[in-house]
């Protein structure tokens, strides 16, 4: 590299900018940091309340005034997880003295109860992976389709399309549920994964037209156009150049379908049943059952966080350019 | 290599006609370029060349093969844009290959990198192929566009502005390089600009557009010497044309609201009694023993050479003198008119006697 004229000898390492040194400025970032830590932890409340109540016993979960210091236990994960029955005060005895236990059947007989079988949460969990997972690639996948065309093609009636995509959001979906449950009951599409998948990708993908559209925008179409000229098809310049190009977009798409499906509790708790029933509606469901177990719906909401913080995480990258939305820099 | 026709182009978008009825025939490896004003029609010409716009009317012939049909990848153009044509979050070499691995061309990785290498030494690109375009300076970046462009030997190369963006000592430069890349490869090329001086120095013949229309084709000299309506006339040449009203009046013409009277040959052109006098700055000479005087109202030194505005009667000149010159404001001066290179327009602003280029 060329040294240019007037250039200072030695590199600048520190901010030369008279607007970040001095008291005053200091003093403001400061404050704006805690004001920053103020607010997240009050965000953070909650969630560490659930965390902690997934690890408290029976008692200490209910107990007032509420326990901050208490001895975990995973008894909630367990109770989670399993079927269990009252024992007698006969079959507790006759049980304490039985050394085939698991560490499960101890924790099950601490309170009285025995281990049945297996609960239905880790199917439900399940369910709601698959369908979430999938109706999120449906969107993502039609929804990058639909946005390419309407930004780079001339749509006929392209304003009233795109109107008519948002306005299926326009409704509040628990308006819609009751006609929705008689379609699906006459479709044969109650309580099945399909049913979920269609409904959600259906939902999502306005969204995510939308979104993309704008993430496609941004993007020159002379990059495009040179790919043409240089001799590939519209398809391969769509694969080779906007599709990498539109991976921020594609990341902040994923991650609010994702999050809309996985959370949906209205249509699947009215469209479902036992086969495709997903986690949000199996929560509450618990409520009633012998009394509410505080630590097993904590322990099932935690479980419910952990694929949606694993994909944000994976997608962070990606995602930290996303929600600035259309401020990508140019050039 | 290719020559290039086209025939009675009519291109609309929406209610705008962009290109109307537009034909030009461009010869195998000639330097051709489209010059006019912001919106003539010169991109929107360029791309439907490339077949990145389809054209309402009219086709489109590389030598003899109608093209319209034929998709931009398989018409084989190498096309330069003003700006953001670098692939990003690739680096120069995968840019520059991006063509080469086409799969229309099917070339292995050695005669794809040998390829390469000899185009980069050419363009003195060769120590940034490994960089990320995102580092590259202006200058480097329309280096590589170009790089991109001539390593896999297009019939037809493309142009659209590439220069307008970078700054003039570096416009300047690449203007020369990329003179000299043409003439001795020999490809043809259409370049387009707004720029009437690239155009007059690159240009082996050029079209000037406007409002979607030819109004003039030619050599650089023909469209100078010989401009065929008064938008050419004012559109190339600095400082721009003086178009004066004038009369025809008795053997002599006359400035309308100016004191200057020429002699009028006959012979020359029949003119009308009214009419348009354009006086190129650079024929109207300040000399002691000039005919007719003037106030200086302005000048404006350039170094090599001094524009000087006058005002004779209700009339105002522009005049060129070269060097530097100490003339002060409001000083009066005499001048003269080389009238060999008069030129005469009528009222419907179009050249009088001999047509001008083709």
């Amino acid at each position: 590299m060329q040294q240019s004229p007037g250039a200072p000898r030695q590199p600048i390492t520190s901010s030369t900018r008279v607007d970040q040194v001095g008291f005053r400025p200091q003093l403001m970032r400061g404050i704006k940091a805690g004001l920053a830590v103020v607010a997240m932890i009050i965000m953070l409340i909650p969630a560490v309340w659930m965390g902690m109540t997934a690890f408290k016993s029976r008692p200490d979960a209910v107990s007032v005034p509420p326990k901050v210091f208490f001895e975990p236990t995973v008894e909630g994960f367990v109770s989670l997880l399993t079927k269990r029955r009252q024992l007698t005060g006969e079959e507790i005895d006759a049980y304490k003295q039985r050394i085939d236990l698991s560490f499960a059947d101890r924790l099950a007989l601490k309170r009285g109860q025995a281990i049945i079988g297996q609960s239905d949460f880790p199917k439900f969990l399940r369910n709601s992976l698959i369908i979430s997972t999938v109706s999120t690639f449906f969107s993502v996948f039609f929804g990058v389709l639909a946005a390419y065309a309407f930004s780079r093609f001339k749509v006929r009636g392209e304003n009233d399309l795109l109107f008519f995509i948002l306005s299926t959001r326009m409704l509040p979906p628990v308006v819609v549920t009751i006609p929705i449950f008689l379609m699906y009951r006459a479709l044969n599409l109650y309580d099945t994964h399909f049913g979920l998948i269609l409904l959600y990708t259906a939902f999502n993908l306005s969204f995510a037209v939308w979104l993309l559209k704008g993430f496609i925008d941004e993007i020159p179409r002379e990059y495009e156009e040179a790919a043409l000229v240089d001799g590939y098809t519209r398809l391969q310049a769509f694969r080779k150049i906007v599709l990498p190009q539109s991976m921020t977009g594609i990341a902040a798409t994923t991650v609010f379908s994702f999050i809309f499906a996985w959370n949906e509790y209205a249509f699947a708790l009215m469209l479902t049943a036992d086969v495709a029933r997903t986690a949000p509606p199996s929560l509450p469901s618990r409520i009633g059952t012998g009394g509410v177990e505080w630590a097993a719906i904590a322990a099932g909401s935690l479980a419910c966080l952990v694929p949606v913080i694993l994909l944000t995480f994976g997608l962070r990258q990606h995602l930290l350019r996303g929600v600035t939305f259309g401020a990508i820099r140019k050039g | 290599m290719s020559g290039i026709r086209l025939e009675g182009i009519t291109k609309r978008f929406g209610d705008l006609t962009a290109l109307r009825d537009l034909s030009l025939t461009v010869h195998d490896g000639e330097f051709f370029v489209l010059l006019g004003p912001t919106g003539a029609g010169k991109t929107t010409t360029l791309r439907v060349i490339a077949g990145l716009e389809r054209q309402e009317e009219g086709a489109v012939y590389f030598d003899e093969h109608l093209m319209n049909e034929i998709p931009p990848a398989d018409r084989d153009t190498a096309f330069v844009f003003q700006q953001y044509s670098l692939y990003p979050n690739m680096t120069v070499y995968e840019n520059m290959a991006f063509p080469l691995k086409s799969p229309l061309r099917n070339l292995d990785k050695g005669e794809i990198d040998r390829r390469i290498r000899e185009t980069a030494e050419k363009l003195r690109i060769g120590q940034l192929l490994d960089r990320k375009t995102a580092n590259l300076s202006g200058g480097e970046m329309q280096r590589v566009s170009i790089g991109r462009a001539i390593v896999r030997e297009p019939r037809v190369f493309l142009m659209d502005e590439p220069l307008s963006n970078l700054d003039a000592k570096l416009r300047e430069s690449l203007r020369v390089e990329l003179e000299h890349l043409q003439k001795t490869q020999g490809i043809t090329t259409i370049f387009v600009t707004h720029d009437q001086i690239e155009a007059l120095t690159m240009a082996d013949r050029l079209a000037v557009l406007n409002e979607g229309r030819i109004v003039q084709v030619g050599t650089p000299e023909d469209i100078y010497d010989r401009p065929a309506t008064t938008f050419v006339a004012q559109l190339v040449g600095t400082p721009r044309i003086n178009l004066i009203e004038a009369q025809r009046r008795n053997g002599v013409l006359k400035m309308s609201k100016g004191a200057v009277e020429l002699p009028y040959a006959d012979s020359a052109v029949s003119l009308p009694e009214t009419f348009l006098l354009g006086i190129r700055p650079e024929d109207i000479t300040l000399r002691a023993d000039g005919e007719f005087t003037g106030e200086v109202v302005l000048t404006e030194p350039l170094g090599v050479e001094t524009i000087i505005h006058l005002k004779t009667g209700e009339e105002r000149l522009l005049a060129v003198v070269a060097g530097t010159k100490q003339i002060a404001i409001g000083e009066t001066v005499s001048f003269g008119v080389v009238t060999d290179h008069l030129h005469f327009f009528g009222a419907d602003q179009k050249r009088l006697g001999e047509a001008g280029g083709e």
